[in-house]
């Protein structure tokens, strides 16, 4: 409290109070000066403001959506159908570009001399050309190249691989929300099961398979959960239909090139991000951590368990939320292919169809601004529990 | 302390008052500027299209080259500006361009409601498809399930789902920013269709790899009024590119051309005497030169030389003149009397 | 031989994996290389004048050839591209100058590249004064405005950059928080957005008259959004700063801006240039992004040209030579950068 006292003592002296003053100032006549001449202008040019279009019919239909969407949709069901697409980028986004991250950056320290330079040509590569050229690069020279669709590639009878898309059978569950409640339940079971084996840990000393048995628990309680709910699934496979000399594949899933230029492009690029990451992080823990662990008589994957891995990703994990967070900004790049994220539909499409530049554009904003905020918030409080753990 | 609050107030006061600096006519600031800053496309050949060298040609860059002749007295004082249809409309807005001539469809909403006007119509169009002859299709109805390359930001984008929901079909739109990214989408099979306005798509068919291999479609599934725009506050700007437009329509009526305009000079019909400025006083209601018509028809020529020079049967494009003859030979190409 | 046997047999033939990886590699490499070189460099064309020359099925670098001088100069007038040349020879050689002459010196450098260079390219470029006619900034393009806006945005944002991460260590609350505010909004924000708002949102909030310049626009942007990014490396180099080095600068009388210019940001900028350098390759990297605006900078210009009915499937030729030409300039700077880590941590230990 009387810091805080302090504080305000210093702060309410003159030579500290005016350069604040000023700021705040020189901010208030800023702000009053744009919604000045935005009023100005809008006057000028007979353009109306207000959130009211949201509401209205869009009247353009989108190629790809998670929600159902047509042109009948509201203008905020488009802003929800950008923001799911984003989210579906980020989501597929994130998990490869660990994958290959944490590969290649483990093979950066492989004693194996070809694939240790291998990895390093990757690195070098991806993170030093510019990421829109990487997305041209998959979309219109490796995409492009595919073959049309009467003339796909098949991989096992059921994937179909051409110009116009990879199509994948669709699983299509009756009962599915047993499965969800098996999942919630072995997750919530982990918990559990780890809050125990510490204080079996702390109080007796002996360890207890963690790891091994949550993945039993993962498994099983699902199938469980499945055959209790009698969960049943059929699978839908794609197949070829022909109109007239047009070829297209009926049912399945499919994944449009424009998604799969952008997930690739953008997990290639962020991957080598992450090996510098995880490289790092791995030399980061002295050999001494690795000989005490040894002479402690803790067996290679103990250590690697107990000693390494806490370590290194203690080191790891900050950096590499950020790389997510900023495949998560990246995925707006979506934008140049035609892939229909948020910025592709929002800032594009329906600016230019309304012509709500000062709306739209501060919706956007603020729709990454509360993602990337949100993110922070998850990441700083791993890393104070994390920091907590040390003492 | 005071006296900081006062410097302060005073300041912010002058930085608003900056604002208040008077919004002068677009005509002023064009002969200010000595050019005319027009808004084309990024490329349609026939109707705005560059060569390397970055000399634009086409019957929307003779729009503008038209005003230019008519303010400035000088057609080759025009700057271009290639605009992506997803952003014309925010940088006319702007007062980055002073006329926005990029094959742009007249419709009430644009009219009304998003602040700006059209002068006038300078290509009569309608929607269609394109489509590979390997597809072995000839009506636009057999398009159920295909997926249709389409130039985001457009009429054309809106227009496509209203006739599919009409004949209860399904489609995938693939669209994109800009209409060559369309195109190329379209060339390499991404797409079954393309769909743009017609004129569109015979410009963008002489872009393909091969030509011959594609077929329009005789489905004409939208009105399609091309034409200049402009902002709506500025109602002499407007009326200079209404009627630099509608002086290349009645000269082509009254019959001068480039070529013999000087010659027509001596002319008896009043009608083209008024046209060339001789009678009448029509500069005066424009603000301009009596001579400014004139000066339109000597340097760019009439609506039939510009037609006949970017998009006639002769050009790569070749289109047919259609509903774009005058109204006196079976078009509908109908200017109000210049006098 | 025996030297090659057993170097191979431990480092690529340790382990039955290791073998099975080695051999996964070689067979990508041995198929893959060949067939690149052969496009690239053996069936390739590299003489002619349009399109039909290239007849030898590999690459066709006339298309590159034809169109160099637009992928460097964007559409500059023809007749004044010295003017662009002489800018970046002036750049190049107070740069290089800065290398060969002695350390106090290398300050009067910087302050030139800082103060009078830009003002005196600016004229360069743009022209309209001393008899060099007036040459639109959406006529510059090419790869040399990728440069144009690197260096625009390194002399804006690192003054700012260093400003706002002073500002977030300040005792001062509302100028601590506005600093927070104002970094964590732009480092939130894709730089897409960005642009978009400077090219279509700002005319908005300006008068028609000062709004006219997209490129300024869109290069203020650029500059502001990476000055957030730069702030944090700063402050990330303020906190490494041991207590003491306050005390003592304090002790010795001096007030915050002497403390601060002549003590704590010269060791603190020094630890974190690496960072700096790397934030500056971020935004090399990122100018292709203004092609979304609809400014064409290298990458804007090669689609362009691979759309030209005379030069269509071209796509893969412009795009192999945008990679080579951003891949040498971004992995020199970080060479660069590496370069600066190693001197600067042995640096702290000598001493």
């Amino acid at each position: 409290m009387t810091g805080f006292k302090r504080h305000l003592v210093r702060n309410l002296q003159l030579r500290n109070l005016l350069p604040q003053l000023l700021l705040i100032f020189l901010f208030i006549g800023l702000i009053y000066y744009f919604t000045y001449n935005a009023g100005v202008n809008m006057k000028a040019r007979n353009i109306s403001s207000g959130f009211d279009f949201l509401k209205t019919n869009s009247g353009f239909d989108i190629q790809f959506s998670l929600i159902p969407y047509s042109g009948s949709s509201s203008y905020a069901t488009a802003y929800l159908v950008g923001l799911l697409n984003t989210l579906l980028v980020a989501f597929f986004g994130i998990i490869l570009s660990t994958i290959v991250g944490f590969v290649v950056g483990i093979s950066r320290l492989s004693d194996n001399w070809l694939l240790n330079k291998f990895a390093k040509v990757y690195v070098e590569v991806f993170r030093n050309l510019p990421l829109i050229l990487q997305i041209f690069f998959w979309y219109f020279a490796v995409l492009r190249a595919l073959p049309e669709v009467d003339k796909s590639l098949v991989f096992f009878q059921s994937v179909f691989v051409n110009i116009q898309g990879i199509y994948v059978p669709k699983f299509i569950f009756t009962n599915f929300h047993f499965i969800f409640y098996g999942i919630v339940f072995s997750i919530l079971s982990i918990f559990f099961l780890n809050y125990f084996s510490k204080k079996i840990f702390y109080e007796k000393g002996v360890i207890v398979p963690v790891f091994k048995i949550s993945l039993i628990i993962l498994i099983i309680f699902p199938i469980i959960f499945a055959l209790l709910g009698k969960t049943t699934y059929i699978v839908e496979y794609p197949t070829l239909k022909q109109n007239f000399g047009i070829f297209n594949y009926i049912g399945g899933t499919i994944l449009v090139p424009e998604f799969v230029a952008l997930t690739l492009a953008l997990s290639m690029y962020t991957a080598a991000f992450i090996a510098e990451n995880v490289r790092a992080g791995i030399l980061a823990i002295s050999k001494g951590q690795k000989e005490a662990s040894k002479s402690l008589g803790f067996n290679n994957s103990q250590s690697l368990k107990l000693i390494i891995i806490p370590q290194a990703l203690r080191v790891i994990i900050p950096p590499t939320t950020n790389q997510y967070l900023n495949l998560t900004k990246n995925s707006s790049l979506a934008a140049a292919i035609g892939y229909p994220d948020l910025t592709g539909v929002f800032a594009g499409t329906s600016l230019s169809q309304t012509g709500k530049a000062i709306e739209i554009i501060f919706m956007v904003m603020v729709t990454y601004l509360s993602i990337s905020i949100s993110i922070s918030i998850l990441l700083n409080w791993y890393n104070k529990k994390i920091a907590f753990v040390e003492k | 302390m005071y006296k900081y609050f006062k410097l302060i107030t005073s300041a912010s006061l002058a930085l608003c008052l900056l604002t208040f600096a008077s919004v002068a006519g677009t005509k002023d600031d064009v002969v200010k500027r000595g050019s005319v800053n027009c808004g084309v496309s990024q490329g349609v050949p026939g109707f705005s299209n560059a060569d390397a060298k970055g000399n634009w040609t086409g019957i929307d860059v003779d729009v503008c080259r038209a005003v230019a002749a008519a303010v400035l007295g000088d057609a080759k004082k025009v700057k271009f500006f290639p605009l992506s249809a997803k952003d014309r409309f925010e940088v006319l807005k702007s007062g980055q361009i002073d006329v926005l001539a990029r094959n742009t469809t007249w419709t009430l909403q644009r009219d009304g409601g998003l602040g700006l006007e059209f002068a006038g119509v300078n290509y009569y169009d309608g929607q269609g498809f394109i489509v590979r002859k390997a597809a072995k299709i000839n009506s636009a109805k057999k398009l159920n399930n295909a997926k249709v390359c389409v130039e985001t930001g457009t009429t054309t984008e809106l227009n496509l789902r209203d006739y599919f929901n009409a004949n209860k079909m399904k489609y995938e739109p693939v669209a994109f920013t800009k209409a060559d990214e369309a195109v190329r989408a379209y060339d390499s099979g991404r797409c079954d269709a393309y769909t743009t306005d017609r004129s569109g798509l015979a410009a963008q068919r002489t872009k393909m790899k091969d030509p011959k291999e594609h077929l329009v479609l005789p489905e004409i599934i939208s009105k399609e009024p091309l034409g200049p725009v402009v902002r709506g506050n500025d109602e002499n700007w407007l009326n200079i590119v209404r009627w630099s437009l509608n002086a290349m329509i009645e000269s082509e009526e009254l019959a001068l051309t480039s070529a013999n305009v000087d010659a027509q000079k001596s002319s008896t019909n009043p009608a083209v005497k008024r046209m060339l400025g001789i009678e009448g006083d029509t500069g005066k209601h424009l603000g301009l030169n009596n001579n400014w018509s004139y000066n339109i028809i000597k340097q760019v020529g009439n609506y039939g030389q510009s037609y006949n020079r970017n998009v006639g049967p002769s050009t790569p494009v070749g289109l047919a003149r259609g509903y774009n003859r005058l109204w006196s030979k079976g078009g509908i190409l109908y200017a109000p009397p210049v006098r | 031989m025996n030297k090659v046997i057993l170097w191979s047999k431990q480092n690529l033939f340790s382990s039955w994996y290791n073998i099975l990886i080695s051999a996964f590699i070689l067979l990508l490499v041995f198929y893959s290389i060949p067939k690149f070189v052969d496009w690239a460099l053996i069936k390739a064309t590299f003489s002619g004048e349009t399109k039909q020359d290239c007849k030898a099925g590999g690459a066709c670098w006339v298309f590159i050839k034809v169109w160099f001088e637009k992928f460097l100069y964007g559409f500059y007038p023809e007749s004044d591209i010295w003017r662009v040349n002489i800018a970046f020879t002036l750049l190049v050689l107070t740069i290089a100058t800065a290398f060969l002459i002695r350390e106090s010196y290398k300050i009067f450098v910087v302050l030139f590249l800082i103060f009078i260079f830009p003002i005196i390219s600016f004229y360069l470029l743009s022209g309209g004064r001393f008899g060099l006619s007036y040459v639109e900034t959406r006529e510059w393009g090419g790869f040399s405005l990728s440069l144009i806006l690197t260096f625009f945005g390194i002399i804006l944002s690192f003054p700012l950059g260093v400003l706002l991460a002073l500002g977030r260590r300040s005792e001062l609350f509302i100028i601590k928080y506005f600093s927070i505010a104002f970094i964590e909004f732009w480092r939130g924000i894709p730089l897409i957005t960005v642009l978009f708002a400077a090219a279509v949102t700002f005319p908005l909030l300006l008068p028609a008259n000062l709004a006219s310049d997209k490129l300024l626009r869109v290069a203020i942007g650029i500059a502001i959004f990476e000055s957030a990014y730069i702030a944090e490396v700063v402050r990330g180099g303020l906190q490494s700063l041991p207590k003491g080095q306050y005390e003592a600068a304090k002790s010795l009388g001096m007030g915050y801006w002497k403390m601060n210019l002549l003590i704590i940001l010269p060791q603190a900028i020094k630890t974190v240039l690496p960072g700096i350098t790397n934030t500056f390759i971020a935004l090399f990297k990122d100018t292709p992004l203004i092609i979304l605006v609809g400014i064409l900078e290298l990458l804007g210009m090669v689609n362009l040209a691979k759309a030209n009915s005379y030069w269509l499937g071209m796509a893969v030729e412009g795009y192999v030579f945008t990679a080579i030409v951003f891949w040498v300039f971004s992995y020199l700077l970080s060479l660069y950068t590496q370069h600066l880590e190693k001197k600067y941590s042995t640096d702290r230990i000598t001493k």
